[in-house]
């Protein structure tokens, strides 16, 4: 094993771990914003146990999400030092913004949010739940803003072997970050509309309570439209990718043989070693044209034509890609069908359907994982596409032992919080919301404005 | 003034601010088992912090990511070279960052009992280890092409422990004196003792390390060639001292305020004496890091400062609005009556 080859493994668990916390931040974030912007509106204290309830669930993520969060600024220097020598005239940029922007932001306002429930009026308490949300999704802006511009560099010039910002409004405007960001963006809130249907669904299927109806209506509407942005965007997301990155285009679809126009396959079985699919059937005319091109004779090349060393691995990103795009067909679906359910309210009644939004629930984390495989993964073997290959962007002055340290450490480290974090999840989704809950669902109780 | 000037500057006032901020963090957390004798004075200790601890850690971060911004060749290599220290440190902060939501979320005395251990660990590891990367980084490493590759116990050198163990101190010092602020009873007056005593450690220590540093550092160059800039250290050194004299006439925040202004000052009389390095080369050798050899190109520089210049203040006005909505003194009657709150 080299530095390199362990200090991706690092990267890849860092990162990975890191995003198990941040969509539910993205998404859950927004949805307890709206619950609380609904008691303040409308003074009904049901309002106020949901804010509190889904607000709990939300702190313990979010502090995960945090110190998770703290390294992987540090692992840029650490890990990837000449990448970050060579590269942090732009790179380095964002990230500053979003720790001066968006960092102070939540993490100054979340104080307020979590313990000044008895110190600033409710009009402030709901303002710092707002700020919440807004530094939580400006965050995800600006590092993606970042990541977008390792995909497709823009706004610089290389001299003297480094990167120099030659324009940051380009950088700004880069069409593949907004994309990227919005295709996140959405992506986090169908795992927090998933989050909450599937735990209230676990709580219908004990007993029926107007708390979990309500959260479970809120969060199947908020899941229904962002899985269908999700998509949407992510579809603009893939014609951009074929635009500025044709090999990797090439690893999601396993396409192999330039053609024009390009057939959409529906089942396909790569077979790297010989440069070409070992089955490849079910075709729709014109399918792949339209994806990549948006035009029916449309040209897509195939991998084939991309030299063998600027090759990415096919198996990993065809597969997440596939699986990725199959989950968000699901989900859409599933949102379709949650919304259609809770107009009439003897949708509790229908075991079937809260078991499978139940067993739904870690479904868009897994979707979330495999989008970031796609891109990086897909990425390969650049760290700054067509500018800075990956190897070239490692710490030469890092030893093979003290990678190897750092990566166990942290797998100790991150297999420790995530045992406690699901632990206390569980515990605290299940107890639900304690406190009276019988009074809570009382009919009097609901119109009674405080 | 230069721009590279400027953002170093701007680059030792968000260290500055950081070790000020999160420097009573971590001396209240150093100090949990030690003054907190009841479980309900460990929750005052903890409540104390943590509406800010969060906001005060972004100051790290800051910090952290203006440096690669700036300076990107200096984030490469002191990143890199301290790679071990570095994970340590995190590992810490990592640590004591979770205690906060953890540590309440069941009442089995065991489940509290060792958040209780890794809030104190959290905070007493990092301010030592903060205090042995800088004082690396005011003796100088021993730079290679790719910055610094040599072996992990070259860092416990006596300068450099020396200077954790001041870090050490100074948070201590601050912190109980934090408590002796924001809390009462019992509680607020075993901390304003502990303050009264820790202060002759930061004295002794900090005497130490003024003039070992002198054998060790070239930070007194700049100090020769500029003796104007002596008064940043005479400030230090004045604020230590009216601190002691707050103390003794229990003006408490007036205090924490001293006590908080020699921080500051400390930090910039060190990195002045830095300046312009980033990271010297050991003995004065070649190859050193400097805001000159590191800084980015002109425009992203622009960049960077005009992000500081228009974020900064709206941040510091936030943070002290935050600190204005949990001013006064957290009682024991306060986490009684909210269990839920802290």
């Amino acid at each position: 094993m080299s530095t390199l080859e362990l200090s991706r493994m690092q990267f890849g668990m860092t990162t990975m771990f890191h995003f198990i916390f941040v969509p539910l931040i993205l998404g859950l974030s927004v949805l307890v914003a709206v619950m609380e912007t609904q008691y303040v509106r409308t003074g009904n204290r049901l309002y106020l146990k949901m804010t509190k309830f889904w607000g709990r669930l939300f702190l313990i993520n979010f502090a995960l999400g945090v110190v998770t969060g703290l390294f992987l600024e540090f692992q840029f220097g650490m890990n990837w030092s000449r990448f970050s020598g060579f590269a942090g005239d732009v790179f380095g940029a964002p990230l500053a913004i979003e720790s001066l922007v968006t960092f102070f932001l939540e993490s100054s306002f979340i104080g307020v949010w979590v313990l000044g429930w008895n110190r600033v009026s409710r009009r402030t308490h709901l303002f710092a739940a707002w700020m919440l949300v807004l530094g939580a999704n400006l965050s995800a802006l600006w590092i993606l803003l970042a990541n977008a511009w390792m995909q497709h560099p823009v706004g610089m010039q290389i001299s003297q072997g480094r990167v120099r910002m030659v324009d940051f409004l380009a950088f700004f405007t880069n069409p593949y970050s907004w994309l990227k960001f919005l295709h996140t963006m959405f992506a986090g809130f169908v795992v927090a509309a998933f989050f909450v249907t599937g735990i209230s669904a676990y709580h219908l299927l004990k007993r029926h309570s107007e708390f979990f109806i309500r959260s479970f209506k809120m969060a199947a509407i908020f899941g229904l439209i962002s899985s269908f942005m999700v998509f949407l965007v992510g579809d603009e997301h893939a014609y951009e990718v074929a635009q500025t990155q044709p090999a990797k285009l090439a690893a999601m679809e396993s396409y192999w043989d330039t053609r024009q126009p390009a057939d959409y396959n529906l089942l396909v079985i790569p077979w790297p070693g010989h440069n070409n699919n070992l089955i490849q059937t079910l075709s729709l005319p014109w399918g792949e044209s339209l994806l990549a091109t948006h035009s029916f004779g449309g040209k897509v090349t195939g991998m084939n034509d991309i030299p063998a060393d600027e090759r990415p691995p096919v198996i990993p990103v065809f597969i997440s890609f596939r699986l990725m795009v199959g989950l968000g067909l699901l989900f859409m679906l599933l949102g379709l069908a949650a919304v259609y359910f809770v107009r009439k309210p003897r949708f509790v009644r229908r075991r079937w359907f809260l078991w499978v939004m139940l067993a739904a629930l870690p479904l868009p984390y897994v979707a979330c994982e495999l989008g970031w495989v796609v891109a990086e993964v897909g990425r390969q073997p650049w760290i700054v596409y067509h500018v800075l290959r990956t190897a070239a962007g490692v710490s030469a002055n890092v030893s093979v032992s003290q990678v190897l340290a750092s990566l166990i450490g942290l797998g100790l480290v991150y297999a420790a919080l995530a045992s406690t974090d699901v632990y206390l999840l569980i515990k605290l989704a299940r107890e639900g919301p304690d406190e009276d809950l019988a009074r809570i669902i009382s009919p009097e109780m609901l119109r009674r404005p405080r | 003034m230069k721009l590279e000037t400027l953002l170093f500057v701007s680059w030792g006032f968000l260290w500055a601010g950081y070790f000020a901020l999160d420097g009573y963090d971590f001396g209240v957390g150093a100090l949990f088992e030690l003054l907190g004798r009841s479980s309900v004075e460990r929750r005052l200790m903890i409540g104390s912090i943590s509406p800010v601890w969060n906001g005060n850690e972004v100051w790290l971060i800051t910090a952290g990511a203006v440096t690669f911004a700036a300076f990107p060749r200096a984030y490469a290599t002191i990143f890199s070279s301290f790679y071990s220290l570095l994970l340590l440190l995190v590992g810490a902060l990592i640590l004591r960052g979770v205690v906060f939501e953890f540590r309440g979320e069941l009442k089995d005395p065991r489940w509290t009992g060792a958040w209780d251990v890794a809030f104190a660990a959290g905070s007493i590891v990092p301010p030592f280890l903060f205090g042995v990367i800088f004082g690396n980084v005011f003796r100088g490493l021993a730079l290679g092409a790719d910055g610094f590759s040599g072996s992990f116990f070259a860092f416990f050198n006596p300068y450099s422990l020396l200077t954790g163990i001041l870090f050490l101190a100074l948070f201590l010092h601050h912190g109980a004196q934090w408590l002796s602020v924001k809390t009462g009873g019992a509680l607020k007056e075993r901390a304003e003792e502990a303050a009264g005593r820790i202060w002759y450690g930061v004295l002794l220590i900090g005497a130490l390390f003024a003039v070992y540093t002198s054998y060790a550092t070239g930070l007194y160059s700049n100090y020769v060639n500029h003796p104007g800039w002596l008064v940043v250290p005479l400030a230090a050194v004045a604020a230590l001292l009216f601190n002691k004299y707050l103390l003794l006439i229990k003006n408490d925040l007036a205090a924490f305020l001293a006590s908080a202004a020699a921080i500051v000052l400390f930090v910039f009389f060190a990195l002045a004496g830095l300046y312009p390095s980033l990271l010297p080369a050991a003995d004065g050798g070649a190859g050193g890091i400097t805001i000159d050899n590191a800084a980015a190109g002109s425009y992203a520089l622009v960049i960077a400062a005009a992000a500081l210049i228009i974020f900064m203040p709206l941040v510091i006005a936030y943070q002290l609005w935050v600190y204005g909505v949990f001013k006064g003194r957290l009682l024991e009657e306060d986490v009684t009556r909210d269990e839920e709150a802290y």
